[in-house]
């Protein structure tokens, strides 16, 4: 009992961990405005506020209450996100945006931070302890307003990695996306490129063929060299038990077929007479059946196996 | 007044009933529908699948009033028949029967003689083959890899696959691929006859080797990481194959390997068959594209058995004359399972009364389940 109480624990702990972990380590750092001159969106009360964009990596919904949000490297635990709140739950592969206003009052999604035009801007999230860092980036203090600081793609790279994040001016190259893709796709680039690049399908026939031999092959070597082990370990243990038994090893070396058997059997009969009110005749003719276990489904879909 | 009354809403009532939304179009799709449950019920063409796929096609070709807001359509958000079909459109229902092909297959014959495992994968080259004609025809990357996933001859593995690359031909998909699995029976023997000499077709293999217990366990799990560490995109189905595999083999959870293989396959089956053949809607289904996906399929279906046949009298190359493997186990490279074991078996004996077949070709076939969910796996990582 004891037992499989510690199991269930141990495995419950296991799922916890894994799903805590996979879950709030997708929450990524997105689109920074530290400056909105009115070019960009306004909040819930018409004013043109900084926004920070948080973005869902994973491929699942991602309840984000209790994270901290914080632009003090000193304190970690600058602004919780509230609890109770439905909207913060983000949808996979989608985003959030929380005004950097310094007026958490105003709801949820209202940080009661600010940041300082002019200077670099250092903003990071951190997860429910307060301890473990989920993703930080340092805005550079160049930042001319309006412009926004993105990631290149959305919730790639490393965390803190400059070489992942662009400034972007609202152009028609740099657009400025709150609550959106920073890249926005109208096709399947991966379709596009095979469309393109493939338009006859040989590179995909090569390749493809190539990955399923490979795959079967890899699996047909590996189970090759088991079978080589599991045969010499079989005649090994077949030599070791005939070797104990004189009386096995004798029967061993007999190789009687049943044709033998049937001709001893046969002579015996002959020799005996045993069978005085019957013809003694013995036919060993090879029937044609039909039906053979072999062609039995039953066989192809054996019983199953019994542990012992 | 009162006659008007009744004159009205009777015929509001005519309005809604299936004569008077009748198309030649549903007319076409319920003879459809009638014929294949004739095939499974006279002819006994995989009755299990044709049974439930006919009569879902009767069920979702019956005329309504698709503007009423009924919600009776298959394609109606929050019907019953909508919510059963989730599993198809979601692609959920194909892995859990891959759980139960995996917990009723014995892999002893491929686990014997590993070598067979390669037709398995020749037999794939009907699904890249049938991509290609598919772009020559005009279809877009994903839609003919959706397309030519027919010729891998594995209905839940096709689902699964245009679920996720084309889930607007789905339905044609689906029924073309299950139609042609039905119809190894016709289509493979003249093929197998065709590309094979009397003295191939007489080939007599050695029995295979009896597998022990350890190896029957440790090819499941083996087989889902080196499979999936190749092409993880195949994960769902692999996964499920493996781990329904090592239920059955283990020895310590015959109950769930059992429910596996009967109960949980059977209800799945079902659900799939009736919502497959539900979602042949005519106004979806009868279309110019849906006789070119059965084309493609046939083709796809074709150059896969040929593909496995011709590759065996390639490997015979190679291989000393004890070892020769006959020709007319290549078919079953497709993963139809068992049927196309079973064509090679009744062909084999057809040429020798004492040759047996059946095991050798379970190898390929088998195998050729693994192979297709590899090949969608490369698909879906490619074009998904």
């Amino acid at each position: 009992m004891k037992k499989r109480l510690l199991t269930l624990l141990l495995v419950t702990l296991a799922c916890v961990t894994a799903i805590s972990a996979q879950g709030r380590r997708g929450l990524r750092l997105n689109e920074v405005m530290i400056v909105n001159d009115s070019t960009s969106v306004v909040d819930d009360f018409g004013r043109y506020s900084a926004w920070v964009e948080l973005y869902n990596s994973t491929f699942a919904p991602l309840e984000i209450s209790s994270v901290f949000l914080t632009n003090d490297r000193t304190n970690n635990v600058l602004y919780p996100v509230p609890l109770g709140d439905v909207n913060t739950e983000i949808p996979s592969r989608q985003h959030i945006l929380f005004w950097a206003d310094g007026e958490p009052n105003k709801g949820t999604f209202h940080t009661n931070f600010t940041f300082t035009p002019g200077e670099d801007n250092y903003i990071a999230i951190y997860d429910a302890n307060g301890l473990t860092l989920i993703d930080e980036i340092v805005v550079p203090g160049s930042l001319l307003p309006g412009q926004s600081y993105a990631r290149k793609v959305d919730g790639e790279g490393g965390i803190n990695n400059p070489d992942d994040w662009e400034v972007r001016d609202g152009s028609a190259q740099k657009y400025i996306t709150p609550s959106s893709n920073n890249i926005i796709k109208s096709t399947n680039s991966k379709v596009d490129n095979f469309a393109k690049h493939d338009p006859h399908g040989f590179a995909m026939a090569i390749m493809a063929m190539c990955i399923v031999f490979t795959a079967l092959l890899v699996l047909s070597v590996c189970f090759y060299i088991i079978n080589r082990i599991g045969v010499s370990l079989s005649r090994a243990r077949k030599i070791k038990a005939f070797s104990d038994n004189e009386e096995l090893e004798e029967h061993h070396k007999e190789h009687d077929t049943g044709e033998v058997i049937a001709a001893i059997a046969a002579a015996l009969a002959e020799h005996l007479d045993a069978h005085d009110k019957e013809s003694t005749v013995l036919t060993i003719n090879k029937v044609r059946r039909a039906y053979s276990p072999w062609s039995s489904k039953i066989y192809s879909l054996r019983e199953l196996p019994n542990r012992h | 007044m009162f006659s008007e009354f009744l004159t009205q809403n009777l015929q509001e009532f005519w309005h809604l009933t299936g004569f008077y939304n009748a198309t030649w179009q549903h007319l076409v799709m319920l003879l459809v529908g009638l014929f294949f449950i004739w095939l499974a019920i006279k002819k006994n063409f995989e009755p299990m699948l044709l049974v439930p796929i006919g009569f879902g096609i009767l069920i979702g070709n019956v005329p309504f009033n698709t503007t009423a807001g009924l919600e009776i359509g298959i394609y109606e958000e929050g019907s019953v028949l909508n919510i059963l079909y989730n599993g198809v459109s979601a692609g959920w229902y194909p892995p859990l029967i891959f759980l139960g092909i995996g917990a009723m297959t014995d892999f002893s014959a491929l686990i014997a003689n590993p070598k067979l495992m390669l037709i398995g994968a020749a037999a794939q080259f009907g699904i890249f083959g049938a991509y290609m004609v598919a772009l020559l025809l005009g279809f877009a990357p994903d839609q003919a890899g959706a397309i030519a996933i027919i010729g891998g001859a594995d209905g839940p593995t096709a689902i699964f696959l245009s679920s996720k690359l084309a889930p607007n031909l789905m339905g044609a998909i689906a029924v073309s691929a299950y139609s042609y699995m039905a119809l190894v029976p016709v289509i493979q023997p003249p093929l197998m006859r065709l590309l094979t000499t009397k003295h191939e077709r007489v080939i007599k293999m050695k029995p295979a080797r009896a597998v022990s217990q350890n190896e029957k366990i440790i090819f499941p799990i083996v087989g889902l990481i080196l499979t999936c560490f190749v092409v993880p995109s195949g994960l769902p189905l692999l996964g499920m194959l493996f781990f329904g595999n090592l239920l059955r083999e283990c020895g310590v959870t015959n109950r769930l390997a059992k429910t596996a293989s009967n109960a949980l396959t059977d209800v799945v089956t079902i659900l799939l068959g009736m919502t497959v053949g539900a979602s042949t809607q005519a106004s979806e289904f009868l279309t110019s594209e849906t006789i070119r996906i059965f084309l493609l399929g046939f083709m796809a279906f074709v150059i896969a058995s040929a593909s496995g046949v011709l590759f065996v009298k390639l490997f015979n190359l190679f291989l000393p004359k004890s070892k020769k493997i006959n020709p007319l186990i290549g078919n079953a490279g497709v993963s139809a399972v068992p049927m196309s074991a079973r064509i090679s078996n009744n062909l084999g004996l057809e040429y020798d009364p004492s040759n047996y077949l059946l095991m050798h070709a379970m190898g390929p076939n088998v195998a050729g389940v693994i192979g297709s969910a590899v090949a969608a796996g490369v698909l879906l990582g490619f074009l998904a």
